[in-house]
């Protein structure tokens, strides 16, 4: 009897051991799962998105087989770091607080960011122009700031944690405003419908899409964000040490973008050509 | 191990404490009250009125506290109609958000440690008083409802200590609780380890406290 047990528990280790180094051969890419269009999962819970679809064309560029891991939002970089994966394609952009922490491959993808609001809103028909870039600056740029910060002066702003978002609202180029942060973009969504929010900033993607999801009547006001607190672009997140990967990853980058893979699948999830 | 970063978060990681400690003061007072009233109505023999108390504690003893918190502030706020009545004033807030969510989770389990206790009363006592000529009134108030209290201290102990690690839940709904600020700490630092080890301690110092206090209660209302 015992026998039978000692060689049930073996077995069943030794064929772990097996699972695990047919895996080891494959790169593990993490991603939210929450971040239409980037990346988000499909009424049957596979992981569907332009990062999903990018991150296999990259895999066979590279000539390896990849595997992608779903990973909360705010767990993401420390998950990098602890080994659960081995790079992190999330719509996470290239910032210099982040690049502390780990590498990034060159960009693949841009996105602006903006607010938005309820339809009715005081804060519509607010008067900026179309777009800043906060890394060049300018009078224009201060202008706008100043606007911005008077009309979300007292207003309860919402964004998800740990975003470049985030760092743009704590840094003080809008004064002070009730912030409010949330897990996943989702419950941003959910709670400026309802009214606890009274405007939001995301990647303006996310409010289009969520607004064509859901119906609601969710409108951009404001100019459109780049630049400074907003990153360069959306990269592959990759452990410091693993320079290996890196140079692969960046490879494969490059010759996705002159096949024009890049350029292809970005139209087909964002409606237009967010690479870059 | 980053011991400077364990060090620099534990100020900002205290003054969140307090923040959990209204949060589970506040809810802990509002569900002992709904708690009580409760355990009443499950003592009641009107059939209506026993069931309906059942029912109650049957509900948000078997749903996850989580499942609680969303339904109350994600849940509710989708609901149109709420949002143009008096109740959104309320609603609005993730903080009265939380503390419904808390305060109706703790009264269900408080109404069966009071019931329990209630039952568990010696009918001598309750004919002690009756023979001494004592109101049904007045011996429920100054006899039932004291030593239902302290049957119940133990068990209450309990319930305060796990309503306390209830109250990270807190965090989901956008309020900076203890564990809502460990995690923003760490969502610049990228250091988990560190700042939950941190975070873990003082939510075990603040058990080690309630724990203590529950004791010295139950000495100095022991029986004997």
């Amino acid at each position: 009897m015992m026998n039978i047990f000692k060689k049930t528990i073996f077995s069943v280790l030794f064929s772990l051991l097996i699972i695990g180094n047919v895996n080891a051969d494959k790169i593990k890419i993490g991603t939210e799962g929450a971040y239409p269009p980037w990346n988000s999962k499909d009424a049957s819970g596979k992981l569907i998105g332009f990062e999903v679809e990018l991150a296999y064309t990259l895999c066979r560029y590279i000539g390896q087989q990849c595997e992608i891991v779903e990973q909360d939002w705010d767990g993401m970089i420390p998950a990098l770091i602890m080994r659960k994966f081995d790079a992190i394609m999330a719509g996470m952009s290239i910032t210099a607080e982040r690049q502390k922490a780990i590498s990034f491959s060159q960009g693949y993808a841009d996105e602006v960011a903006s607010l938005a609001v309820m339809k009715g809103s005081d804060l519509e028909g607010m008067n900026t122009p179309e777009g800043i870039n906060l890394t060049l600056g300018g009078s224009g740029v201060k202008k706008t700031l100043k606007t911005l910060t008077g009309a979300l002066a007292g207003k309860t702003v919402c964004t998800q944690t740990a975003t470049i978002h985030q760092n743009f609202l704590e840094s003080g180029d809008v004064g002070k405003i009730n912030l409010r942060t949330y897990k996943t973009q989702d419950e941003v969504n959910l709670d400026l419908a309802s009214g606890r929010c009274d405007v939001a900033l995301a990647a303006a993607v996310a409010f289009t899409d969520y607004a064509e999801k859901s119906g609601k009547p969710v409108v951009l006001v404001g100019p459109t964000f780049s630049g400074g607190a907003f990153g360069n672009g959306v990269g592959v997140g990759i452990r410091k040490d693993d320079t290996e990967l890196l140079k692969a990853f960046n490879k494969a980058i490059e010759k996705a973008r002159k096949n024009g893979d890049i350029s292809r699948i970005a139209t087909k999830w964002f409606g237009f050509d967010a690479s870059m | 191990m980053d011991l400077e970063l364990m060090i620099n978060s534990l100020p900002k990681l205290l003054s969140a404490a307090v923040i959990t400690l209204k949060l589970l003061s506040v809810s802990l007072i509002i569900g002992l009250f709904i708690g009580l009233f409760f355990a009443i109505l499950r003592l009641n023999k009107n059939i209506f009125i026993n069931r309906f108390a059942y029912g109650y504690s049957y509900v948000f003893r078997g749903t996850p506290l989580l499942v609680q918190i969303f339904i109350i502030y994600f849940g509710l706020g989708q609901i149109e109609y709420l949002r143009s009545t008096v109740l959104w004033v309320i609603l609005k807030e993730p903080y009265w958000c939380a503390i419904i969510a808390f305060a109706l989770n703790t009264g269900a389990y408080t109404s069966e440690i009071l019931r329990s206790a209630f039952q568990t009363i010696k009918p001598g006592i309750i004919e002690a008083g009756k023979s001494l000529g004592i109101s049904n009134k007045v011996i429920f108030y100054k006899i039932q409802i004291p030593i239902a209290i302290r049957q119940s201290l133990p068990a209450y102990g309990n319930e305060i200590i796990l309503m306390m690690k209830g109250t990270s839940l807190a965090s989901t709904v956008t309020i900076m609780d203890l564990t809502g600020v460990a995690k923003y700490i760490i969502s610049t630092t990228f250091k988990p380890i560190e700042v939950f080890i941190v975070a873990g301690g003082i939510y075990l110092f603040m058990t080690f406290i309630i724990h203590n206090v529950i004791k010295f209660l139950e000495k100095k209302y022991s029986f004997n």
